[in-house]
């Protein structure tokens, strides 16, 4: 019998044991099968909060918040393409795919990005007829599975991104499960319903960037000069990445860090492989310096940015453009509070749904479910991201002014302080308070 | 017939002026001279044209080629006819890697041997190889028809899908899923039809056919020792 007169300590949970880490030690016993869910790396890393803005004072003048212009423009492709990609906004819709997503959900993103001046961009899967209708710019992505690649719809497109990777899975292929490969979805990649659909991690014809080289110069051939060419990685390692793009022949760079989404990978992939988005930027910056390609080769910064405060700290940092993704679909209603009951009966909770690749999202957005698709309105969603690609907009030009710049390619580093060490590290910005990043002599002591 | 010296006019001017030819141009017949291996010629046709390179191509010959025929008189590099949609490309030497990767639709046509990773990913086209072909071919295959007069190398078929191997000499292995399948009557005449079109002597019956096991089609934790 135990003496309660003695104090007892309290449980205490494990940091290194934690109930999450239980909990999938629990799951893998049972199934035998890693987690395969959708989304970008959920575990706190040195992120965009880290950094803030110094804005005007005695030496640098504001602009008036409502009086003055700023403009947003950003032309990507300039360097090699005949009609290179002009956008009103820095912020475009980064590449998902029609069998992720459902064909509602694409147009909705094509309404959202042409009512904003925006591109979106294809995936995994191939173009499909509504996505090219509602899409006033459309970058046709060209992966390793070539699903759905034709020379027809090349020609329609407004820019090609040949991806190397992505920031949630450097490395790693794809993976659409069977339980969204419906007939559309199965003729257009041509394989048999129901299986699952790997998508391989490399490309069938070209291994390297010496290859690669000619392969861009075969994609400019066949398409005669006239669309720009980007190349996208994952942040893996940025500045010889970025380096070897632009050798390649890349008209702009597309680099998308671990916070970057995808339709489905496994967790162990997701949270463990990759850099932040963060520390990419200054190495590939820097790789665009050293090459003297800096605004020539335009750099498209992807992974984590969720707001025009993210947006304007990328571009100060020394990107052309951002793009996004998960933020594109919360605004369509992603893991909206309004379907928490719904959640709830899949295990999950609203904010925390990942489960994209079963096919069974409550807002009919990660779907191929007609009950499901049906309720989600194309047009509705594409207004709501019209809406938040306006306030991303706005909030990037109200810091813009802030500081004193009358285009949001103005902002530059020294705009920026950090608020931890690490972020300091890694984006080489000075520690607030201080004048230089860490070991400023020597810092940094080289590129990854 | 329009001749056109690639060494002296280039590329561009090559592929533009074949992009130019519509469906009933006057100009069908085309003979590109020293091509000296250069890459991505005549990529991108999309005309019942016919082009004749007259000596060895670099990477890319005929890529997404639709509705053209094209004759190579020499060798090709990587990737010959790759993502074709339609069309015939014929290569009387022999073919780098990739050959007919990721093609849709189509004839290709190699009168010689292929090198590693022949008919990679392909979605439909019909690839006929008078010689050997090297190892990794097939890997992911999803249709179309790979048809070896000779031998292949290592790991025939990787993660096939449902395009169909046949094959008239020894396999020195299989990859992961690829089995030996029977030869049925359609396949015979699959076979006897894709023979005869590319011009080989060959009899259907001197063929073994391959095929997916599709036993990796879902995923299952069994049969991961099979990756």
């Amino acid at each position: 019998m135990k003496d309660n007169s003695i104090p007892q300590t309290t449980p205490r949970q494990s940091w290194t044991f934690s109930n999450d880490v239980n909990s999938e030690i629990r799951r893998a016993a049972a199934t035998g099968i890693y987690d395969i869910r959708g989304g970008g790396a959920k575990r706190r890393i040195p992120h965009f909060d880290d950094l803030l803005f110094l804005g005007a004072s005695m030496s640098r003048y504001p602009l008036e918040g409502y009086r003055e212009k700023c403009e947003t423009k950003v032309i990507l492709g300039t360097r090699y393409a005949k009609k290179p990609i002009e956008l009103d906004i820095p912020i475009t819709i980064a590449g998902m795919s029609f069998g992720s997503l459902s064909g509602p959900a694409k147009e909705a993103l094509g309404r959202g990005a042409s009512l904003a001046g925006t591109s979106t961009t294809t995936g995994d899967g191939g173009m499909t007829p509504e996505e090219r209708g509602h899409s006033t710019k459309l970058v046709y992505q060209y992966l390793p599975s070539r699903y759905g690649m034709n020379p027809n719809d090349l020609r329609k497109a407004d820019a090609i991104e040949i991806v190397v990777g992505q920031g949630a899975k450097p490395g790693g292929g794809g993976m659409l499960l069977g339980q969204k490969i419906s007939d559309r979805v199965a003729e257009m990649r041509n394989l048999p319903k129901g299986i699952d659909q790997r998508s391989a991690c490399r490309h069938p014809d070209w291994t390297g960037p010496d290859d690669l080289e000619i392969k861009i110069l075969e994609l400019r051939e066949i398409t005669n000069w006239e669309v720009p060419i980007y190349i996208k990685v994952g942040g893996a390692r940025p500045y010889f990445d970025t380096t070897l793009a632009i050798k390649a022949g890349a008209d702009v760079v597309v680099l998308d860090g671990m916070e970057g989404g995808t339709a489905a990978t496994q967790d162990v992939f997701i949270e463990h492989v990759g850099q932040p988005t963060l520390s990419c930027i200054r190495p590939a910056v820097q790789a665009l310096q050293d090459m003297g390609m800096h605004r020539e080769v335009q750099l498209v910064v992807s992974g984590g940015i969720r707001s025009g405060a993210d947006a304007a700290k990328a571009l100060a940092l020394g990107a052309d453009a951002v793009s996004i993704g998960t933020a594109a679909l919360v605004a369509l209603g992603d893991n909206d509070p309004r379907w928490e009951e719904e959640y709830q009966k899949l295990g999950s909770t609203a904010g925390a749904y990942d489960d994209w690749h079963e096919g069974q999202d409550p807002a009919g957005i990660t779907t191929q479910d007609p009950k499901l698709m049906a309720r989600f309105d194309p047009v509705e969603g594409g207004r709501r991201l019209r809406n938040f690609l306006k306030v991303m907009t706005l909030e990037a030009q109200t810091i813009a002014r802030a500081c004193g710049k009358n285009h949001v390619h103005n902002l530059e580093p020294e705009d920026l302080c950090a608020v931890t060490i690490e972020a300091s590290a890694m984006s080489g910005v000075p520690l607030a308070g201080r004048k230089m990043a860490p070991d400023s002599a020597g810092w940094p002591p080289g590129w990854t | 017939m329009q001749t056109y010296d690639l060494e002296a006019d280039g590329l561009r001017g090559l592929n533009s002026a074949l992009h130019a030819q519509k469906d009933g141009s006057n100009q069908t017949n085309w003979k590109v001279v020293n091509p000296k291996g250069s890459h991505a010629i005549a990529v991108g046709l999309d005309a019942p044209i016919e082009v004749t390179v007259t000596g060895s191509t670099g990477y890319y010959c005929g890529g997404m080629n639709q509705q053209a025929t094209i004759n190579v008189e020499g060798s090709a590099g990587p990737g010959v006819a790759e993502n074709m949609m339609s069309g015939t490309v014929i290569v009387e030497g022999d073919a780098s890697q990739y050959a007919g990767a990721t093609g849709h639709g189509g004839l290709l046509v190699i009168k010689g041997n292929a090198s590693s990773r022949c008919g990679i990913s392909m979605k439909g086209i019909d690839i006929v190889v008078h010689g050997n072909i090297g190892h990794m071919s097939a890997f992911m295959a999803q249709s179309g028809n790979l048809v070896v007069l000779g031998d292949a190398g290592d790991a025939l078929g990787d993660s096939l899908y449902e395009a169909r191997l046949f094959v008239r000499g020894k396999v020195k292995s299989l990859g992961a899923d690829c089995i030996e399948k029977d030869m049925r009557p359609e396949h015979l005449e699959i076979l006897a039809d894709l023979l005869e079109r590319a011009g080989a002597d060959a009899k259907p019956e001197e063929f073994t056919r391959y095929g997916s096991a599709r036993k990796l089609y879902n995923f299952d934790i069994d049969n991961a020792s099979a990756y």
